[in-house]
C-alpha cells in the first residue's frame, strides 16, 4: 500500500514537473526536476503493472462498494451501470496525474478538506459524450475504493516535503498552498515543531535565495509603509477601477508613474543645484516688474530667479565670509542633469522590460477564445452598471469572433473601403503637415519680428510671446478630434486596430510638433551670439509651453468632456455618456513629459512645475471621468497597452530629449554672459575640468576613453542576449513536444481503460447488466 | 477600532500575516468589515467557528454585483452545512486569494474552482455553458444563441483540452491562464 502510494506520487511529481516546465518557464522549483522524453512509455508500463496489481486487492473493495451502492440513490447506480467501469478502472483513472490537481496533490487535500467527511456519495455525473474518451468520474470514488484514509496519507506526504525544505522556503510554500487557513495553521504547527516559535520570519538561514526574497519582501513592506508616494491615491484609484475597469485605471497608473519620475528629477536637482544657488544669490540687478502674464511666459522677475539657467553662477563659496572652498555650480549642473537622465533611463528600461515580459507571452497562442472566456472577467468592477457594461462588452466580443468563425469572412465592398481609407489618411497627414508648416512659419516670423528675450519692456510684448505656445497647444487639442472623426468614418473591423491607428496618428502629430520646435531652437536660437542669454530664451519657451498645455487641458476637460456630455444628452438625446479616450490622454501625458525632459537643462525647476501640473491633472481628470464618462464597450488590453505606452515614453520621448540634451552639452557653445558655463567652449568641458581636478581622472580615463573595456562589456551583453534567446527557442520546442505527449497520454488512458474493463468483465467482477 | 482589535490577538494577526498574502492593515480592515456583518455584536466571533451567512456576504459592495458571488462564497466556505457561510478565516482566505500579491497558481486554482459549478474537479460542457451565461449577463440580447454557445464551447475545448478527454482539468486551465497577462490584475478584489 505504502509502495503504491509513493509510486503514484512519483508519477504525480513527474508529470506535475512537466506541467510546471510548461507553465512557469523561469521559476525554479524546489522539487527535483527529471525531464525525460521517454517517461510516457514508462508511465504506460508502470500503470499497466499497477492495474494488474490492484485487481486482486480490489475484489473486496468492489464488493463493499456494490453493497454500499445499493444504499445510495438509484441515479448513482445507474450512472455507474451506464459506463460499466469497474472499481479497478476507476482507481486507475483517478490516480492519473492529469487529475492530481496542483503539485503533490495539495488540491486533493484542499478538496477533501473543504468537504464534510461524512458526505461521500457525490453522484458521478453521467455525461453522454459521443466522443470515445470516457469522462472521468468523481474523485470521491477513490475515497470509497481505497481502504486507507487518504487524507492522512496526503498530509504525511505534504509534511515530509515541507520538512525537507529550509524554513523560509517552507513559509513561502505554505503560503502558496491553496488550503484553508485552518489546515494551514495545523500544518504549520506540525511542520514547524522543530523550529522555535515566534522567530519564523527573522530566522534567516544564510542562503542566497531565501535571504534575497526575505529582504525584498521586508523592503517592499517597508517601502509601502514608509514612502507614501508609492501608495499615493490608492483609494481614488480603487474607486475608479471599480467603476471603469482596468483600461481607464492604466491611464491613472501611468500618471502616477510620471509623477514619481518627476519627483526623482526634482529631488536630485533641488539637492545639488537649486538649494546651493538659492542660498548664495548672485548680484544681478533684478527686473522689478512683475505681472500675471509674466508668470506664464517666464520673463521679467522669474527670469532673474532660480527658475532659469541665467541665474546660476560658475562657482559659489561654500562659506561666504571665510574661504573654505568653492562649490562648482557648473560641474554640479552638468553632472546632476547627466545623472538624472541616466537614472531615468535605467528605471524606464527596467519598467519597460518588466511590462513587456508580463504583456507578451512567449507561447504562440492557438486561438483566443478560451483565454477570453476564462480571463476576461474583471473582478475589481463593483458598480452595477459597470458590471452590466462588462457583460455586454464580453458578449459583443464573443459574438464578433464567433460570427467570423460561423459565417466566414464578410464581403464588404473593397473599393469603397479603400477610398474611405485613402481619404482619411490623406486628411490626417495633410493636417499634420499643414500645422507643422504653420508653426514653423510663425516661429520664423516671430524671430525676424523682434529681438526677443530678456529685457523686454511692455505688457504687449509679453503677450506676443504667448502667441506661439497658444498656437501649438490649440493644434495639439483640435487635431486629435479630427483624427477621431476620421476613425469613426473608417469603421475598423477590429477595435484594437482602430486604437493602434489613432495612437499612430496622434504620435505623428506630437513628434512633428516637437520636431519643428526643436528645429527652431537648435537652428535659430542656439549659439546665436546676438541673443543675450539664449539658454534662458529656450527655457522660457519650454516653461511657457508646459503651462499653456496645462491651461488648455483644463479648458478641454471642462469644455470637451463636461459640455459635450450636456450637449449629447440634451440635444442629441443620447443615453450613453461619452467614453474616456485613453490613448489620446496618455499621449498628452507623454508630450508633457517630453517637454519637461527637453527643458530641464535650461530650467532646473521645470520638474516642479510638471509635478504640480500632474497633481492637479489627476484630480481634475478623475472628477471629469466620474461625472462625464462611462466605461468603454470596446476591449482594452491593459498590460499590452501599458507596454506600448512605456515604450513610447522611452523611445521617441526620452531618447529624443536625451539626444538633444547631449547635443547641446557637447557641441553648442554656451552663452558668454550668463549661466554657470560662461567662458567655456561647451558644457561638457565643465564636467571634464572638474574630473581633471579630482581624483576620478584615472577611473574616468580607464572607463570611458579606453576602448577595450567598452568592447568587452558590450561583448558580454551580446553573449547574454544570445544565450537567453536560445533558451527561449529551446523551450518553445519542448512545449510543442510536451503538448503532443499529453495528447498521446490521453489516447493511452483510453486504451488502458478499455483494456482494464475487458479484463474485469472477463474475470466476472463486473457483469454488464446488474 | 479599539474594541474590535482587542478580540484579534497579536499572535493571531502575525500568524495570518505569515500564512496569507495580506498585510497587517488589510487583515485589520478585513476584521472591521467582518464585524460589521456579524450579527452578534456583543460576543466576539471565534475566527474559525462563528460564521456569517451567504446572504450577508453577498451584500458586500465589492461582491454584490459580481455574477460569481455565490460561487466564491461556496468555494471558500469550510462550513459543514455547505451553505456558503464564511467564518473570519474563510473570509481571510478569500481576500488573500484575491489580493495583490497572491501568486498566479493560487489565483488560477481558485478561479478553476469558482468556475467548476458542479464541483467535480473538471470543467465539462455544462460548466462551460454556465460560465459563459454568467459572463454575458442576464438580458436576452447579450445571451448567446444555442448555435453560438455550441460553437464557442467546441472552440474552447479544442483550444484548451490537450488530452482530449472532453473536459478542461486544472492543469489545462492553468495553461490557458498563463497565456493571459491580464488575469492576475483582473482577478482581484480589494476592500
Amino acid at each position: 500500500m505504502e509502495q503504491r502510494v509513493s509510486f503514484s506520487d512519483h508519477i504525480c511529481e513527474m508529470d506535475s514537473d512537466y506541467v510546471n516546465m510548461e507553465e512557469e518557464e523561469e521559476e525554479e522549483e524546489e522539487e527535483e526536476e527529471k525531464p525525460g522524453q521517454d517517461s510516457s512509455l514508462l508511465f504506460v508500463t508502470e500503470s499497466a503493472a499497477s492495474s494488474r496489481r490492484c485487481t486482486e486487492t480490489v475484489q473486496m473493495n468492489v464488493f463493499r462498494e456494490s453493497s454500499d451502492q445499493t444504499s445510495h440513490d438509484n441515479e448513482q447506480m445507474s450512472s455507474l451501470q451506464r459506463h460499466h467501469w469497474s472499481a479497478a478502472t476507476m482507481k486507475v483513472i483517478s490516480s492519473m496525474p492529469s487529475l492530481a490537481a496542483g503539485k503533490q496533490s495539495t488540491g486533493v487535500i484542499s478538496r477533501r478538506a473543504r468537504r464534510s467527511p461524512g458526505l461521500h456519495q457525490h453522484p458521478a455525473d453521467p455525461r453522454d459524450s459521443s466522443q470515445p474518451p470516457p469522462q472521468v468520474p468523481d474523485r470521491t470514488i477513490e475515497l470509497d475504493v481505497e481502504e486507507t484514509s487518504p487524507e492522512e496519507n496526503d498530509k504525511e506526504l505534504l509534511l515530509a516535503s515541507l520538512r525537507s525544505l529550509s524554513v523560509n522556503d517552507r513559509m513561502r510554500k505554505l503560503r502558496a498552498m491553496p488550503l484553508s487557513l485552518a489546515h494551514k495553521i495545523e500544518l504549520r504547527q506540525l511542520a514547524f515543531s522543530d523550529v522555535a516559535k515566534g522567530s519564523l520570519i527573522s530566522s534567516g538561514i544564510p542562503c542566497c535565495r531565501p535571504f534575497r526574497t526575505s529582504v525584498s519582501t521586508t523592503l517592499r513592506r517597508c517601502l509601502f509603509t514608509c514612502l507614501p508616494f508609492l501608495r499615493l491615491w490608492h483609494e481614488p484609484m480603487k474607486r475608479l477601477s471599480g467603476r471603469f475597469g482596468t483600461g481607464v485605471l492604466s491611464y491613472f497608473v501611468f500618471l502616477r508613474k510620471l509623477l514619481l519620475f518627476n519627483l526623482l528629477h526634482f529631488a536630485i536637482n533641488n539637492l545639488f543645484l537649486v538649494i546651493p544657488q538659492a542660498t548664495r544669490p548672485p548680484d544681478i540687478n533684478s527686473d522689478s516688474s512683475f505681472s500675471a502674464v509674466q508668470l506664464l511666459t517666464g520673463t521679467g522677475y522669474l527670469s532673474q530667479s532660480v527658475m532659469f539657467y541665467g541665474y546660476y553662477n560658475k562657482t559659489i563659496d561654500i562659506c561666504p565670509p571665510a574661504d573654505c572652498g568653492k562649490y562648482s555650480i557648473g560641474a554640479a549642473y552638468f553632472l546632476t542633469i547627466v545623472s538624472a537622465f541616466f537614472i531615468a533611463c535605467i528605471i524606464l528600461v527596467y519598467s519597460m522590460s518588466k511590462s513587456f515580459v508580463k504583456g507578451y507571452s512567449v507561447l504562440k497562442s492557438h486561438g483566443n477564445l478560451a483565454v477570453k472566456v476564462f480571463c476576461s472577467w474583471d473582478f475589481k468592477v463593483s458598480k452595477k452598471t459597470s458590471v452590466r457594461l462588462q457583460s455586454e462588452k464580453i458578449s459583443t466580443q464573443l459574438k464578433e469572433v464567433l460570427s467570423d468563425k460561423i459565417s466566414g469572412e464578410d464581403g464588404k465592398s473593397c473599393g469603397r473601403r479603400l477610398v474611405v481609407h485613402l481619404l482619411t489618411w490623406s486628411t490626417c497627414l495633410a493636417s499634420i503637415g499643414l500645422s507643422a508648416g504653420g508653426i514653423h512659419r510663425l516661429s520664423e516670423e516671430f524671430l525676424s519680428d523682434s529681438e526677443k528675450p530678456l529685457n523686454k519692456q511692455g505688457f504687449l510684448d509679453d503677450t506676443k510671446l504667448l502667441r506661439l505656445p497658444a498656437v501649438v497647444c490649440s493644434v495639439n487639442l483640435l487635431l486629435p478630434g479630427l483624427f477621431n472623426l476620421c476613425a469613426w468614418l473608417e469603421k475598423h473591423n477590429s477595435p484594437s486596430v482602430g486604437v493602434y491607428i489613432s495612437i499612430f496618428r496622434n504620435l505623428l502629430l506630437k513628434v512633428s510638433i516637437v520636431g519643428v520646435l526643436c528645429y527652431r531652437w537648435f537652428v535659430n536660437i542656439e549659439g546665436k551670439q546676438d541673443l543675450k542669454c539664449w539658454e534662458n530664451t529656450i527655457g522660457q519657451e519650454l516653461y511657457c509651453l508646459l503651462l499653456m498645455d496645462f491651461i488648455f487641458t483644463v479648458l478641454y476637460t471642462f469644455m470637451g468632456e463636461f459640455l459635450w456630455r450636456l450637449f449629447s444628452k440634451q440635444i442629441l438625446k443620447r443615453k450613453r455618456k461619452p467614453v474616456f479616450d485613453i490613448a489620446r490622454n496618455v499621449l498628452e501625458l507623454i508630450y508633457g513629459q517630453t517637454l519637461t525632459w527637453h527643458g530641464v537643462l535650461f530650467c532646473p525647476l521645470l520638474p516642479a512645475v510638471q509635478i504640480i501640473k500632474l497633481f492637479v491633472l489627476f484630480y481634475m481628470k478623475k472628477g471629469s471621468v466620474m461625472l462625464n464618462c462611462q466605461a468603454s464597450r470596446k476591449p482594452w488590453r491593459a498590460s499590452h497597452m501599458t507596454t506600448i505606452f512605456l515604450s513610447l515614453l522611452f523611445f521617441p520621448s526620452f531618447i529624443g530629449a536625451a539626444v538633444s540634451v547631449t547635443y547641446t552639452t557637447w557641441k553648442v557653445k554656451p552663452s558668454a554672459e550668463c549661466g554657470p558655463f560662461r567662458n567655456l567652449t561647451s558644457m561638457l568641458q565643465s564636467g571634464k575640468l572638474w574630473i581633471n581636478d579630482g581624483r576620478g581622472r584615472l577611473i574616468y580615463e580607464f572607463l570611458v576613453e579606453h576602448p577595450l573595456f567598452l568592447f568587452i562589456t558590450s561583448g558580454v551583453f551580446m553573449l547574454v542576449v544570445c544565450f537567453y534567446s536560445q533558451v527561449v527557442d529551446g523551450q518553445k520546442m519542448i512545449i510543442t513536444r510536451l503538448e503532443k505527449q499529453i495528447e498521446n497520454e490521453g489516447k493511452d488512458k483510453y486504451f488502458l481503460m478499455t483494456k482494464l474493463q475487458e479484463l474485469c468483465e472477463q474475470e466476472g467482477l463486473v457483469s454488464p447488466d446488474r | 477600532m479599539g474594541s474590535s482589535t482587542s478580540h484579534l490577538s497579536k499572535e493571531n494577526v502575525s500568524e495570518y500575516q505569515e500564512l496569507t498574502f495580506l498585510t497587517k492593515q488589510e487583515i485589520l480592515l478585513a476584521y472591521k468589515r467582518f464585524m460589521e456583518l456579524y450579527e452578534d455584536k456583543k460576543n466576539p466571533p471565534d475566527p474559525r467557528v462563528s460564521r456569517v451567512s451567504l446572504d450577508k456576504i453577498v451584500k458586500l459592495p465589492e461582491l454584490q454585483s459580481n455574477p460569481f458571488r455565490e460561487r466564491i462564497c461556496h468555494v471558500f466556505s469550510t462550513s459543514e452545512l455547505k451553505d456558503g457561510s464564511l467564518s473570519f478565516e474563510d473570509f481571510l482566505d478569500l481576500l488573500s486569494a484575491f489580493s495583490d500579491s497572491a501568486t498566479l497558481e493560487i489565483k488560477s486554482h481558485y478561479a478553476f474552482r469558482i468556475f467548476d459549478f458542479d464541483d467535480d474537479g473538471t470543467l465539462d460542457r455544462n460548466d462551460l455553458e454556465k460560465l459563459v451565461n454568467r459572463l454575458t449577463g442576464e438580458t436576452d440580447d447579450t445571451r448567446l444563441t444555442k448555435d453560438e454557445m455550441g460553437q464557442l464551447i467546441s472552440n474552447i475545448l479544442e483550444e484548451s483540452d490537450i488530452d482530449k478527454d472532453g473536459t478542461v482539468n486544472l492543469s489545462e486551465f492553468q495553461h490557458v491562464i498563463s497565456r493571459s497577462p491580464d488575469f492576475v490584475s483582473s482577478f482581484k478584489i480589494v476592500l
